[in-house]
C-alpha cells in the first residue's frame, strides 16, 4: 500500500502541452477515478506513474521515494490495459506468472501465489489455456490475476472494463469494487465515462486539457460543483446553464432532475416560461427538452406533461447554482437572490 | 436476374475457376514431372522425337551414376554446412535489426533502414566482381567465407521481421516492461513466439534460396573442396562428353529432395506464414 504525489508535473509531446502543471496526492488504500474526455491527459499521467513515459519536468513520488528514474518493473506497480495486453503464446499460467519469474520468485512460491490469486478471479479451470480460447470477461480476470500475483504496491487501470458489453462491465464494475475493499491497495483507475468513474470511486479527479478541473467524492461531485465544467460533464442529461440572466456575465444552473413542471402558484420557486419541443420515455423517467428564451432546458422526471404544450419551469431556489463571470461557483447570496426574484417569470 | 440464369452463370463460373486452377497446377507441375520422367530414362529414350513422357522403364541406375560420377557426399557436406551457416548467422542478425528498426527510438533509423533496403535491391551481377577482388585479396578465396559472410545480413528478412514485429500492440510490450523482462526477454519470449510463422519462413526462403544458388557459389569456388550441390549437378553435363541429360535429371532430383521433404513437413507452417492477418 503507498501513497503517490504528483508535484508540478509538466508533459510535452512536441509542440503539444499535454499537461502544464499537475499536482496531485492519491492517498494510501483510496479507489482514485481519472475521468475526463479523451485527450484530457488522465491517460497520460497514468502512464507516467507507471513509469512507460517520463514526465517533461517535475517529480513523481511512491510513499517518498521519487520514481522518476526508476524502471515501470521495479515501482511495485501493476497495471491493467484496456486491451487486455495478454502475451498471445502463452498460457494463462505463464501469463500471471511471467512476472514473478522475471523476479527470480521460487517455484513455490510462485504456485502458491497463482493458486491464491486464480481462486479470487475463478481462472482455476483455464489455466492451461491460451487467451485466444477466453472470452473476454475471461481475458479481462487473466489481466487482473497478472496485476494481482506481483502484489504491488499500487493497481492501474486504464479503462479497463470498455472493451467488455454493458451486462458484462456492470458486473465486473461490482468485482472490481469488491477487490479494491478486499486487497486494501491503491487503485488508481482512468475511464471517460462518468457512470464508471461515479459508481467506483471514493475519490474523482477530473481533468479537462492537462488541468485539474475538480477533485471530491462522487457525492460531491454531483452536488457541490466548483465549475460549470464539472456540473456539466456529471449527469445525464447534463446540468443545465442559462446564461444572460444574471448582469456581471454570472449564470445560473440546475439539474435537470431537480426541475418541477408548472409548479402551484404559492411556492417559493425560481421560473422561467417554455414549451416543451419533444418528449423521451425511458420508463420510469421521461426526458422534456424545453425551449425558453434562454435557450434549451433539459429536464428529467416522473411528473408528466403533454407534448408540443407552453410549461412553466420551476427550480428551488436551494437547487440553484450560481457561477461566476470564470464559471467558476459563486454564493448564491442575498443580491443575486434579490436579482433572481426580479427576472424569475410570475 | 434471372434466379435459374443467375445459377447457370455461378455454375460457369465455378468451371472456368476449376480449369484456371488445373491449367496452373499443369505449369507449374510439369517441369517437374518432365525431370522425374528424364530421370529414369536411357540415354536414346532423352533423345528420341516425340519424346515420352512415361519412361519405357525404370532406370534407376541413372541415380547410381550421377552418385557415382561426382564426390557426391562431399558437395551435399559442403552445401549443408553453408546453408546452415548462413541461417543461423542471418537469425543473429536480422532478428535484433528487425526489433531494432520496428520498436527502437534512435536517430537515423529512417536512413539506416533505406540503406538496409537498397541493399536488398541491387542485384548480386553489380556486385560480384568486387566482392570475388575483395576476397581475394584478403586471401579467404579457398575458404567457405565467401559462400557465407556475403548473405549473412537479409535485407528482406529484415523487411518482413519488422512489419510483423510493428503490428505486434505497444501494450503487450509495455506489460512486459511492468512484469520486469528485459529487452532481450521481450524479444525472446514475446516477439519472436508471437512472430513464429515470420521467422520461419524467412528461415526457409533462406534455405531454400541458399540451396539453390548455382551463380555464387560456381564464381567463388574453384575446388571440389568448397563446391556446393548445384555446382556438382551442372558438371554432371559434360561429364563424358556428351549431355547425358537422364543422369543429369538423377542429380536435380537429388538435389531438390531434402527441399521437397522440408515443403511436405512444413507445408502448414508456410501456408500459415503467408496467410497471417494479424492478431487477434
Amino acid at each position: 500500500m503507498s501513497s503517490i504525489t504528483l508535484t508540478n508535473v509538466k508533459k510535452v509531446y512536441g509542440e503539444d502541452v499535454i499537461i502544464p502543471d499537475l499536482n496531485l496526492v492519491i492517498e494510501d488504500g483510496s479507489f482514485t477515478v481519472l475521468v475526463g474526455p479523451s485527450g484530457c491527459g488522465k491517460s497520460t499521467t497514468l502512464r507516467m506513474i507507471a513509469g512507460l513515459e517520463g514526465p517533461t519536468s517535475g517529480n513523481i513520488y511512491i510513499d517518498d521515494q521519487d520514481v522518476v528514474n526508476v524502471a515501470p518493473g521495479k515501482r511495485g506497480i501493476a497495471m491493467v490495459f484496456q486491451n487486455y495486453a495478454l502475451y498471445p503464446t502463452m498460457t494463462v499460467k505463464q501469463n500471471i506468472e511471467f512476472g514473478l519469474v522475471n523476479k527470480k520468485v521460487p517455484k513455490a512460491e510462485r504456485e502458491k501465489l497463482i493458486k491464491e490469486v486464480c481462486e479470487i478471479v475463478g481462472l482455476e479451470k483455464y489455466l492451461s489455456r491460451k487467451p485466444g480460447q477466453l472470452s473476454g470477461g475471461q481475458r479481462q480476470r487473466v489481466a487482473l490475476a497478472r496485476a494481482m500475483v506481483k502484489k504491488p504496491k499500487v493497481f492501474l487501470m486504464d479503462e479497463p472494463l470498455s472493451n467488455l458489453d454493458a451486462k458484462l462491465r456492470a458486473a465486473m464494475r461490482v468485482e472490481l469494487i469488491q477487490l479494491h475493499k478486499r486487497l486494501g491497495t491503491t487503485f488508481i483507475y482512468v475511464t471517460h465515462d462518468q457512470v464508471e468513474a461515479m459508481s467506483m470511486g471514493d475519490n474523482i479527479v477530473l481533468m479537462d486539457k492537462g488541468i485539474i478541473m475538480q477533485r471530491s467524492s462522487p457525492r460531491d461531485m454531483y452536488n457541490d460543483p466548483q465549475n460549470v465544467y464539472t456540473a456539466q460533464f456529471i449527469g445525464t442529461p447534463p446540468m443545465n446553464i442559462v446564461r444572460d440572466l444574471l448582469l456581471d456575465n454570472y449564470s445560473i444552473g440546475f439539474r435537470p432532475e431537480k426541475i418541477t413542471l408548472n409548479p402551484d402558484a404559492g411556492e417559493d420557486m425560481f421560473r422561467i416560461k417554455g414549451h416543451v419541443m419533444t418528449k423521451e420515455h425511458l420508463g420510469s423517467e421521461i426526458n422534456y427538452s424545453i425551449t425558453t428564451e434562454y435557450g434549451l432546458v433539459m429536464a428529467k422526471l416522473e411528473q408528466e406533461v403533454a407534448d408540443d404544450c407552453d410549461v412553466m419551469i420551476g427550480v428551488d431556489y436551494a437547487n440553484l447554482y450560481i457561477f461566476d463571470q470564470n464559471d467558476n461557483r459563486t454564493e448564491l447570496d442575498a443580491n443575486i437572490k434579490k436579482a433572481l426574484i426580479a427576472v424569475s417569470a410570475q | 436476374m434471372n434466379p435459374t440464369i443467375e445459377k447457370a452463370f455461378h455454375h460457369v463460373g465455378k468451371w472456368i475457376n476449376i480449369l484456371l486452377k488445373v491449367l496452373v497446377i499443369i505449369c507449374v507441375a510439369f517441369p517437374f514431372v518432365w525431370i522425374i520422367s528424364t530421370s529414369f530414362k536411357t540415354f536414346p529414350e532423352t533423345q528420341i522425337f516425340p519424346p515420352t513422357l512415361i519412361p519405357e522403364s525404370l532406370r534407376w541406375e541413372n541415380y547410381a551414376n550421377a552418385l557415382a560420377s561426382m564426390p557426391f557426399f562431399k558437395y551435399l557436406r559442403n552445401s549443408l554446412f553453408v546453408a546452415f551457416s548462413v541461417l543461423v548467422l542471418q537469425y543473429i542478425i536480422i532478428i535484433p535489426a528487425a526489433y531494432g528498426f520496428a520498436r527502437g527510438k534512435f536517430k537515423g533509423k529512417g536512413l539506416l533502414f533505406g540503406i538496409v533496403l537498397l541493399g536488398f535491391m541491387i542485384p548480386q551481377q553489380v556486385t560480384f566482381v568486387p566482392i570475388y577482388m575483395m576476397f581475394s585479396k584478403m586471401g579467404l578465396l579457398r575458404t567457405f567465407i565467401p559462400l557465407i559472410a556475403p548473405f549473412m545480413a537479409n535485407a528482406f528478412g529484415i523487411f518482413l521481421l519488422r512489419q510483423f514485429f510493428m503490428q505486434i500492440p505497444e501494450e503487450i510490450i509495455e506489460a512486459a516492461r511492468l512484469d520486469s523482462a528485459s529487452s532481450f526477454k521481450i524479444l525472446w519470449r514475446i516477439m519472436i513466439p508471437m512472430a513464429k510463422s515470420s521467422v520461419f519462413t524467412i528461415g526457409l526462403l533462406s534455405f531454400i534460396s541458399n540451396w539453390n544458388s548455382y551463380f555464387w557459389p560456381l564464381i567463388m569456388t574453384s575446388t571440389d573442396d568448397f563446391r556446393t550441390l548445384p555446382i556438382g549437378v551442372s558438371m554432371l553435363i559434360d561429364s563424358e562428353g556428351q549431355k547425358m541429360w537422364n543422369e543429369l535429371m538423377a542429380g536435380n532430383m537429388l538435389l531438390i529432395i531434402p527441399i521437397l521433404i522440408i515443403y511436405l513437413v512444413a507445408n502448414k507452417q508456410i501456408r500459415k506464414a503467408f496467410t497471417y492477418s494479424g492478431i487477434k
